[in-house]
């Protein structure tokens, strides 16, 4: 799951080595946390969080290997 | 973007001797004569060694391709993705198993993958290309049951005499609707609202 999300987010942003995504897990649910470089966080939200919008859909859709409920915060 | 100069006895050689440092291959990089060098006398007095200049470019249509493979690989669904190009736009297609956790409800995760492939190929491209992805032919079904839903709204807001709203759609959904009834002409379509609400809206 996260590397889904290290995989996309790579490939939008001009400072790959800057992404960060942590993992929290609590009761219900596992929360991924990304940041990304200064410069980048208009890349990865993009007009009215349409490029967010984007990848929410497509790492809610992959299975995750638990059954808890997935959360992607970005920044 | 990379950028080396090489030398060689022929051009071909120091183009070749340019790749091998660069770690790739003549598809994905432009090469700039800079001298063509001389064979000069019995290959010895007089020879000068042929320069060049050459250049990595991205080839963006194979990034965008191997984008869509890395996504679906960690989504866990094996897919077989089928490039076909005409001019400035591109279909990829997806075929496998498990391909109905790539398309999603209406269609919106298979939505979201080709709004991303679209960012990844026109990220820092020369050229502006178009995407479709589709999956076992998803878009084409798409297509017949949005014709046959405009129908049925068409006539609803007849004979209710009332103007009818359609769901949101994202814009090429939305085309088809508008394209269908554009040649009934008791009906008139417009469509309201801002995106991700934009939605169609049927006038008897």
């Amino acid at each position: 799951m996260k590397a889904l999300i290290e995989t996309i987010v790579t490939q939008l942003v001009d400072y790959p080595d800057d992404i960060v995504v942590t993992e929290t897990e609590e009761d219900a649910k596992v929360v991924y946390h990304l940041t990304v470089n200064q410069n980048d966080v208009g890349k990865v939200i993009g007009k009215n969080g349409r490029i967010a919008k984007a990848i929410r859909t497509v790492v809610y859709a992959a299975k995750s290997d638990t059954n808890k409920r997935i959360y992607l915060d970005i920044m | 973007m990379r950028e080396i100069t090489a030398s060689g006895q022929t051009v071909e050689e120091a183009v070749q001797s340019a790749l091998e440092q660069l770690d790739t291959t003549r598809d994905h990089v432009d090469v700039e004569v800079i001298d063509e060098g001389k064979k000069g006398l019995l290959g010895v007095f007089g020879s000068k060694r042929a320069f060049v200049k050459v250049t990595t470019v991205k080839n963006q249509i194979e990034e965008a391709q191997n984008f869509l493979r890395d996504v679906t690989g960690k989504m866990n669904v094996e897919a077989d993705v089928t490039t076909t190009v005409s001019e400035n736009h591109i279909t990829f297609d997806l075929a496998g198993d498990k391909i109905a956790v790539l398309i999603g409800k209406r269609g919106q995760t298979l939505n979201a993958i080709q709004y991303l492939v679209h960012l990844v190929l026109n990220k820092d491209g020369t050229q502006y290309y178009t995407v479709t992805v589709d999956a076992e032919g998803y878009r084409g079904r798409r297509k017949d049951t949005l014709e046959s839903l405009a129908h049925k709204m068409a006539d609803k807001a007849l004979s209710l005499n009332k103007t009818v709203a359609l769901e949101p759609m994202p814009a090429f959904e939305r085309k088809i609707i508008h394209s269908v009834l554009q040649t009934n002409e008791q009906v008139s379509t417009h469509s309201d609202g801002v995106d991700p609400h934009r939605h169609v809206v049927i006038e008897p």
